[in-house]
């Protein structure tokens, strides 16, 4: 497309006032690229509108520089279809947060043209990517409990065909046991409405049940994935859209207890899991003689809670043990049940439940210590009553139920990483160097991905590949997998449901998204994808170790075999690749570059430093804006570009940044580490990493490291980036000119 | 089913669950509405100045899924409104929505100077009235939309054409009235959410009677800096630093007087607003009065963090009563220590009284039957064929809860209208 590019500067909201207009339009003139150059006191309005669209119509230009306000206001106003745009923030940047009239303020608005022109100039209309292989749509689901199941059917009723995978023999996980459930309404106890669940998923038409089968490999990306199933000693293929990933839990293993609570010395003390197996809906009964409970007591948070055991809390226990407790006063309401308990847990309308069994005369002990005392056919709890706050004795008993947690199934088998790092041993160093955190995935012989990161998705704490984000839990760190119910974080019976609902609502929407070559979240919609531009590739494989998504694999020679369908976007391999052979349409490092390089660097009598800004762009950039709003003022030295990922700095723009002239370089990224912010999970980590590396840069240019400087900011930073801007520009003033100004 | 008349869903609720159920259908491709009665998008999550438990804010996720309605064009937004009535059944509902007047169109630039030009001020409903703002506002600084809104006693009064005049974009329109908008959809989910419980009719704890005892959900607009203080927690009685804060939980939850289920958040936020406290202050004494601490999963990290913390004192036992000591200056707690079977007193400087969550279909029920249990939730995701409730319309949620809620009622709300 031959570009005809027209520039429009809005003179609204303070920016006229601010600015020499005549000035900045003569900046457009100069650069000479642009064929048109209108400035309009209102350009968001229906008249300036009107008069970009004329232009587009009767001049034909179709690449548009847009110096206005933020480009996080009025997107959908200034979005112009199969025309390229690029926005220019004199507003909330430039004017409403720099003097008025001033110098450094004009200069500033006019480098901010200058960079929005180098852009126009440089980026292309992005084309979507279209896979070569066929696309499905199908969903599949694997494990076929009440996650998988739910998560079946809610897709089937969507629409979707579904094929399911569970390893046992029949359908039902772990609720296939459980005789009676407390949900929703959390009044009494109800019937398990499973059977008819099981009915309905083998009876409807959409899905496709394997039983006693495991997903033995799985090759591809979201719309293309390629995925074997293992059953009776067959395998089928199936071509899949999208995995939801329903692998479930098993029970936290008794034998590991402590001894005090005295699992393994008498057969009468139990686990709740085995207190459901025993349960048929008969009288419940004692395991050692078969004889009717009269004396039972239920021991909470057994292995849980507890950093030698389970650290975290199972969320299900506490109303598990109400419901087994009121089954055995159901059968003898002179029983005698006892639920010693740490705290208890029952959250939202459950509450009622705990009502109910406190009105039916369980018996609840707070204390943070019960032992179980067992001899012979003796068994004893003695426990300190926290409430009494005396030591009690509950003798006699005929039944001990221990209240052992949930652990996902992804939290078995060895850590890929590590395995490989035995394998190779010394050769391993080198890559070693890097210092990029590898994340720990395990070999559980779930998914069996074809992934050159490894064949499961990340294990995050405790081994639950759950999101780490509170306002995005589905965000597994593989594009297109989907972690639902117990695998994904202890919960019970109406949180699966949900869960399985969601993460089928997230299957359908990345398969929707994908097959129109868009990504998924979180550039939700974004229709560019990295090229490589593989002739110039030295096989180093930065870009397939530190894609936060595993999304590019490699072949024997160790080149990249990107896959864009697993890919979120984020440039993350544009950053890392030292050849940078890694472009998107829009995005790119020449393209970066063309802006840095088109800043104007005054001479250094002029006595006025220049700062290269590179800010993320989903949390330091709406903070500066905010700033702005809030008319807050600093520094005009400094020019933002913002980033789509801190994570996709490629360290030669801090090269090419002071080799100009340029006095400093100052990273605004998200907070990493355990809490960590970035929405490309590892990105702005990375960037902190690659920038410890950049002193190497610096000696050969021999200049001071104080020049460089990384600084996490969050988006309610604001009211601090006046200050830490201003100081960051009082350390480049005071450290003096960069000598190579001029050069 | 099969005759779905209408492929769009209408989402009613701009809070956590809402806007996420409305995203997340928009971007499978289904046309939605999304409604919210407050002028900006964002519900209380919008209000809340750090997430447990990673403390970070909430305004992060906010801008991600507000870039994702810009881009968008499949989900409309509509604020200040109201839905009024619904008719007809699942795949064919005919809702009428009440727009309510903003006097600012979508000329407004959000150049501000509207509230310039104003001199009356209102209290900040935003700041659940703890301080005053301009009659012309914007809501809060990240307001989705970036649009003024006019307060009617600024437009009733003497100031109004002035300001109306400081507009250089004729945005402000003095006329705008309430007006009625039709809507067909195929499907629905109600995510209307939530509302503190009433602090004051806690009638021991002082609530309203002494300014030092203050609400959970206020706590979190004195940590803001956005907030009647500019993030500096200070007790609201003369602005001085606390040297002691006392967290009272379920005030008013699991209590049959009051709520009698348990809000499942105020644990894990009294222990994030202890954090904030901390922060702000180093030798600062902390008292949390429990009766069971709730932090369900792998929030009993954060519980750990917090309990770590040798300045917090986890207390079991059940406030009594609050007063003021006779200097008028501190208040002091009778407190029942179940396990030392003793009644205590503890004087402290501020007092932050963990209310709970009632559902806003407790006051403001659909338009249309629907079933509801004993506390005016929807206790299940069907509402009824084609509605769907998510979030703390169905059950008190935290904020993972309600995306979760939001984006599976998003499924249902398709199943209503997919074809078949």
């Amino acid at each position: 497309m031959e570009k005809k590019i027209a520039v429009y500067i809005c003179t609204g909201c303070g920016i006229g006032d601010a600015l020499d207009m005549e000035k900045l339009t003569e900046v457009v003139n100069e650069e000479g690229s642009a064929a048109i150059c209108k400035t309009h006191g209102n350009l968001c309005g229906q008249e300036g509108l009107e008069l970009i669209k004329k232009d587009m119509a009767d001049e034909g230009v179709n690449t548009i520089v847009v110096a206005a306000c933020s480009p996080r206001v009025l997107y959908d106003v200034f979005d112009f279809e199969n025309c390229i745009v690029d926005r220019v923030n004199l507003r909330e940047q430039v004017v409403w947060s720099h003097k008025p009239g001033d110098e450094d303020t004009q200069m500033m608005a006019e480098d901010y043209v200058r960079m929005g022109l180098a852009k126009a100039n440089a980026m292309e209309l992005p084309e979507p990517f279209k896979p070569e292989q066929e696309f499905s749509r199908d969903i599949l689901v694997v494990g076929g409990g009440l996650t998988g199941m739910t998560a079946a059917l809610e897709a089937a009723k969507a629409g979707a065909s579904v094929v399911l995978v569970e390893k046992e023999p029949e359908l039902g996980g772990f609720q296939k046991k459980v005789k009676q459930i407390a949900t929703f309404p959390y009044k009494d106890l109800q019937d398990n409405p499973l059977d008819e669940l099981i009915k309905a998923v083998t009876e409807n038409e959409k899905i496709k049940v394997y039983t006693g089968a495991q997903v033995e490999k799985t090759v591809g990306g979201p719309g293309v994935f390629q995925v074997t199933i293992r059953q009776n000693g067959s395998s089928a293929e199936h071509a899949i859209g999208a995995i939801v990933m329903a692998a479930g839990w098993v029970p936290y293993d008794p034998e590991k207890l402590d001894d005090r609570l005295g699992f393994g010395a008498s057969p009468n003390v139990i686990t709740n899991t085995m207190f459901e197996d025993n349960y048929t809906g008969a009288k419940v009964t004692r395991p050692s003689d078969g004889k009717e409970v009269n004396n039972v007591a239920f021991l909470q948070c057994a292995g849980q809670r507890d950093p030698e055991h389970l650290p975290y809390c199972s969320t299900v226990c506490c109303v598990t043990a109400l419901k087994q407790a009121l089954q055995i006063k159901g059968q003898n309401p002179d029983a005698n049940v006892f639920v010693v308990y740490k705290e208890m847990r029952t959250l939202g309308q459950a509450e009622d439940l705990y009502r109910k069994a406190q009105e039916t005369g369980i018996i609840f002990i707070r204390s943070q210590d019960p032992e179980v005392k067992a001899e012979g056919d003796k068994l004893a709890v003695e426990t300190l009553d926290e409430v009494l706050g005396e030591s009690v004795l509950l003798e006699d008993l005929d039944m001990v139920v221990l209240a052992t947690g949930m652990v996902p199934a992804t939290a078995f088998g060895p850590d890929v990483a590590q395995e490989e790092k035995e394998a190779e041993g010394e050769e391993k160093k080198e890559e070693e160097e890097l210092e990029v955190p590898l994340d720990v995935i395990r070999r559980s012989n779930i998914l069996n991905l074809d992934y050159r990161q490894g064949p499961e998705p990340p294990a995050l704490k405790y081994d639950f590949p759950d999101s780490h984000f509170i306002c995005f839990p589905y965000e597994t760190r593989r594009t297109g997998i989907y972690a639902a119910g117990c695998v994904r974080r202890p919960m019970g019976i109406a949180s699966v449901k949900e869960d399985a609902a969601g993460a089928v609502m997230k299957a359908i929407q990345c398969i929707e998204l994908t097959s129109r070559g868009a990504a998924v979240h979180p550039r939700a919609g974004d229709l560019t994808y990295p090229e490589f531009e593989m002739k110039r590739c030295t096989q180093c494989k930065r870009c397939t170790v530190e894609c936060p998504f595993g999304a590019i694999n490699e072949d024997e020679e160790a080149n990249p075999l990107p896959q864009p369908t697993r890919c979120r976007r984020c440039g993350v391999c544009m950053g890392a690749c030292p050849e940078r052979i890694i472009s998107f349409k829009n995005y790119s490092v020449p393209i970066i570059g063309d802006m840095i390089k088109s800043i104007e660097v005054p001479e250094e009598d002029e006595e006025k430093p220049r700062i290269l800004v590179l800010a993320c762009e989903n949390d330091a950039y709406p903070a500066l804006d905010m700033a702005g709003i809030n008319r807050m003022t600093y520094n005009a030295w400094i020019r933002v570009i913002p980033l789509r990922c801190l994570g996709s700095m490629n360290l030669v723009w801090i090269a090419d940044t002071l080799s100009r002239g340029i006095d400093g370089v100052l990273l605004l990224g998200c907070q990493h580490g355990d809490d960590y912010q970035c929405h490309f999970i590892k990105g702005s980590e990375l960037a902190d990493i690659r920038l410890s590396k950049v002193s190497e840069t610096l000696d050969r240019l021999a200049l001071e490291s104080e020049r460089v400087r990384f600084e996490t900011v969050s988006i309610i930073d604001y009211p601090k980036l006046p200050a830490l801007l201003d100081e960051f520009a009082a350390t480049i003033d005071e450290i003096g000119p960069n000598p190579f100004k001029g050069w | 089913m099969a005759n779905a008349e209408t492929q769009s869903i209408l989402v009613v609720g701009g809070g956590m669950s809402g806007l996420t159920a409305a995203i997340e259908a928009a971007e499978a491709g289904y046309d939605t509405y999304l409604v919210e009665r407050n002028p900006y998008l964002g519900g209380r999550v919008a209000q809340l100045h750090n997430y447990f438990p990673k403390l970070c804010p909430p305004y992060c996720g906010l801008e991600i899924n507000f870039r994702r309605i810009r881009q968008n064009p499949r989900v409309r937004v509509f604020t200040m409104a109201e839905v009024e009535s619904i008719a007809g059944e699942e795949g064919n509902f005919d809702v009428s929505i009440k727009l309510n007047p903003r006097y600012v169109n979508e000329r407004c630039t959000a150049c501000g100077k509207c509230a310039e030009a104003c001199s009356m001020e209102i209290e900040n409903p935003f700041n659940y009235g703890m301080n005053k703002m301009k009659a012309a506002y914007l809501p809060h600084v990240m307001a989705y939309p970036m649009r003024y809104v006019l307060d009617p006693a600024l437009v009733k009064s003497d100031e109004a054409e002035k300001v109306k005049e400081a507009c250089p974009y004729d945005a402000i329109d003095l006329t705008m009235e309430a007006k009625t908008m039709e809507l067909k959809v195929g499907s629905i989910v109600w995510a209307t959410g939530w509302k503190p419980y009433d602090a004051n009719k806690l009638d021991t704890y002082g609530f309203g009677q002494y300014p030092d005892v203050i609400t959970n959900v206020m706590m979190e607009r004195l940590a803001s800096w956005t907030g009647p203080t500019q993030g500096k927690i200070v007790r609201p009685s003369d602005g001085e630093a606390p040297e002691s804060v006392a967290f009272v939980q379920c005030a008013g939850s699991r209590d049959e007087n009051h709520l009698p289920f348990c809000s499942g958040v105020c644990c894990l936020a009294s222990m994030k607003h202890a954090n904030y406290v901390r922060e702000q202050y180093p030798d600062a004494k902390i008292y949390i009065f429990f009766i069971d601490i709730r932090a369900l999963d792998r929030m009993e990290d954060f519980y750990n963090k917090i309990k770590a913390d040798e300045n917090v004192r986890f207390f079991k036992g059940k406030v009594a009563q609050i007063n003021q000591d006779e200097t008028g200056k501190k208040l002091v707690l009778r407190v029942e220590d179940t396990t030392a079977e003793a009644l205590q007193e503890i004087t402290v400087d501020l007092v932050v009284l963990a209310t709970g969550m009632e559902p806003n279909t407790a006051q403001i029920p659909l338009p249309v039957e629907v079933p509801y249990d004993d506390y005016g939730f929807i206790a299940s995701q069907t509402a009824k064929p084609g509605i769907y409730a998510a979030g703390c319309t169905r059950t008190p949620t935290g904020v993972q809860e309600s995306v979760q809620d939001g984006t599976a009622a998003a499924l249902k709300a398709i199943q209503s209208i997919a074809r078949r």
